[in-house]
């Protein structure tokens, strides 16, 4: 780590009558997750890198709700919902970055109608924006001649359509992009999503993680990147399957600007 | 004279318990509950033009979406060929259209001749990849029974169908060729692009009477079948054909990650935060989150019951089934439209009013063990060519397992808890949440 982490909190903010250019929603897995936690310190050092005045809710934040409400507690996620609004409102939030699709897909679409208007972007989506302002710059480097392939979470693609800021901001990596047979609209899901993360699986013959392994695996990538702590873990897991650990590292998008970066 | 009459009385009582049956569906869609689709009518029919009257998602996959076309397209332009059927069976003429039309009639009459070879081309090649290919998402277990027979009478249907058309036009060239045609006096040919080529090929050298009955035969088989179809479409799966065009107008126009938010949910966690928290009164009736029962869902959801053809292209995306697990998207549509016909037929036995039968779409039709499979990915919604939406019927009815049975899997319920205890999936304080910071 080069330099220590500039995080401040919202009430931080406050605090010092400072309003932040932006919230940065990390999510229960990159709060907590040891792997995860990596990706939310790459997403920070770059802000810090751009000088983006982004703000954390820190311990004020709490689970969105997003995996009681797909696992069917609508009562559980409104009442996540109406507290994590009542403390969003409070501080006048109008603009957030995710660092998990999920955590992005329930505050932009999910909390509208319950009083949480916000603008709400995820974290490839903010890189592509910085990039393309000029706030950071990539000069190649690192990942030249490196082969990646991008595996599509649900809830950012298929969900929310966003298919191509990841891409975007990749393509800047002067590394060798390969896409998956099934990739973008037609992306094979993890197997975490639905509050599967949460559970075993049904009975059946592979697990999910497996089969969509398998497939980033037959392009021989160096690495397999992704936008979500789960998906993460899911290919993490993949491809410790087929022991491939060695050779072929899955990595957020975030940490391949990071590394890109030298942060 | 009785020709006509046994036509007129034949083509309305065909027509009379076509609109019998589809006030049913309709009827039945109508159980659903109230949802708004209604809004951007200008964005709804572009979709509508899209995806229905374009087959936009059909083209996905190439191969079977130009057999499909074949087949629609010949379906949609024979149509034209079917007024001047119905005028001629209605008065008692023979081919009335053509004096008028001339040579637009020969190329009409030809354009729905050649496309009916293509689609009985298209005919065959789906009767092979049913039954002698076996492309996996059309064999599967769901289709077991009865869909197969119903994939099959469909298809051989339309080869028969097909065939009484040659029958009708060569017989008819034949008659023309040899001046024995009851029309017209002249003798020559209809140009006809395909019959004036089979008729003599097929029927060369047979004598007039014989070549009448054939003609009769193609021409009252022809008919019989497209009344016979038509009544059989509501039985089947094959109401697409007609339920497309407003299924797709009436999509979610959303992002497909958006769930709704139940409206009953947030009245009560409103008045938890706040006791004089105004609510819209109850109507009296006991509310019930989720849905247990087909008249839980929405009238969308039991349109696109209707509306699905079956096709699997949704099963053959989804990551559970792929793997082998029980949940099958296309079951589950399969399912609900088989449930909602029992409770229609029970309304229809007991006065129209529904008598409790003991039996429920949930268990009895769909097991928990496929709702728990799904990853709500939504490659089921993508795929389908028709917009039709498996998941919000899945996230429904988990709704009611987990608010009303509290039947979630026990890990979800841990996961729930901590979710009410410590505003994580798991256990971890809220207080450590900005730990990661100093690590």
């Amino acid at each position: 780590m080069s330099e220590a982490l500039n995080v401040k909190t919202i009430a931080e903010y406050v605090a010092n009558g400072e309003t932040p250019e932006i919230l940065f929603w990390v999510g229960c897995a990159g709060s907590f997750d040891d792997r995860a936690k990596k990706i939310t310190k790459a997403i920070v050092k770059i802000l810090n890198h751009a000088n983006v005045k982004f703000a954390v809710l820190g311990t004020e934040e709490s689970c969105t709700g997003d995996p009681a409400k797909r696992a069917g507690n609508e009562f559980l996620f409104q009442m996540q919902a109406m507290n994590n609004i009542t403390v969003l409102n409070g501080y006048e939030v109008k603009k957030i970055v995710t660092g998990c699709p999920h955590c992005f897909n329930t505050l932009k679409n999910e909390y509208p109608s319950l009083g949480g208007n916000y603008e709400v972007i995820h974290h490839t989506q903010l890189l592509q924006d910085l990039l393309n302002s000029g706030r950071i710059k990539i000069e190649g480097g690192d990942f030249k001649g490196k082969k990646i392939t991008f595996h599509d979470p649900c809830y950012l693609g298929r969900a929310n359509d966003v298919y191509e800021a990841p891409r975007e901001v990749m393509i800047n990596l002067d590394a060798e992009l390969m896409e998956m047979k099934r990739s973008k609209a037609n992306g094979l899901c993890c197997g975490a999503g639905g509050a599967q993360m949460f559970k075993e699986a049904e009975k059946g013959n592979k697990e999910i993680n497996i089969e969509r392994t398998e497939e980033a695996l037959a392009l021989n990538p160096d690495i397999i990147s992704v936008g979500c702590p789960f998906c993460n873990t899911m290919m993490t897991d993949g491809v410790k399957h087929f022991n491939k650990e060695q050779t072929v590292k899955v990595l957020d998008v975030a940490e391949l600007i990071a590394q890109a970066k030298d942060l | 004279m009785i020709s006509s009459i046994v036509f007129i009385i034949l083509f309305s009582a065909g027509a009379v318990w076509f609109a019998i049956n589809v006030r049913k569906v309709r009827r039945n869609i109508l159980l659903g509950k109230e949802i708004d689709r209604k809004d951007n009518p200008a964005q709804r029919l572009k979709i509508m033009t899209l995806v229905a009257l374009g087959q936009k998602k059909m083209f996905e996959r190439p191969i079977p979406a130009i057999l499909h076309l074949f087949l629609y397209v010949a379906f949609v332009i024979t149509q034209i060929e079917l007024i001047e059927i119905v005028t001629d069976g209605a008065v008692g003429s023979h081919r009335m259209f053509r004096p008028y039309l001339g040579g637009f009639y020969t190329f009409i009459v030809s354009f729905i001749e050649i496309l009916s070879v293509l689609a009985f081309i298209g005919t065959i090649a789906f009767l092979s990849r049913r039954n002698l290919l076996k492309v996996p998402r059309l064999v599967k277990s769901e289709l077991n029974g009865w869909p197969k027979l119903d994939a099959n009478f469909i298809l051989l249907g339309e080869l028969t169908l097909i065939c009484f058309i040659f029958m009708m036009n060569g017989a008819d060239e034949m008659l023309y060729n040899n001046g024995w045609s009851h029309a017209e006096e002249a003798k020559g040919t209809f140009g006809l692009a395909i019959s004036s080529h089979l008729g003599p090929m097929l029927f060369g050298g047979l004598s007039e009477p014989s070549l009448h009955i054939i003609e009769r035969i193609g021409w009252w088989g022809h008919i019989a079948m497209v009344l016979g179809f038509l009544n059989y479409l509501p039985y089947s799966k094959h109401f697409h054909i007609l339920l497309a065009f407003p299924n797709v107008y009436f999509s979610n126009l959303l992002a497909k990650g958006k769930f709704t938010n139940l409206e009953s949910v947030t009245n009560e966690v409103k008045l938890m935060f706040d006791a004089n928290a105004v609510v819209p009164p109850s109507d009296g009736t006991p509310m019930r989150f989720g849905a247990k029962d087909v008249t839980d869902l929405s009238w969308k959801q039991l349109l696109d019951a209707y509306t699905c053809t079956e096709c699997g292209r949704c099963t053959s995306a989804c990551p559970a089934n792929i793997t082998g697990k029980l949940l099958s998207p296309r079951k589950i549509m399969m399912d609900t439209r088989d449930r909602l016909m029992e409770v229609g037929k029970n309304m229809d036995a007991n006065k129209g009013e529904f008598k409790d039968d003991g039996k429920s779409l949930l268990g009895d039709y769909i097991t928990a063990e496929e709702l728990w499979a799904c990853t709500s990915c939504n490659a089921c919604v993508q795929e389908c060519p028709v917009n039709i939406d498996p998941l919000s019927i899945i996230i429904d009815m988990r709704r009611f397992m987990v608010m009303e049975q509290s039947a979630a899997p026990t890990e979800l319920n841990m996961m729930f808890t901590n979710i009410e205890n410590n505003g994580a999936p798991w256990q971890f304080s809220q207080s450590d949440r900005l730990n990661w910071k100093n690590e």
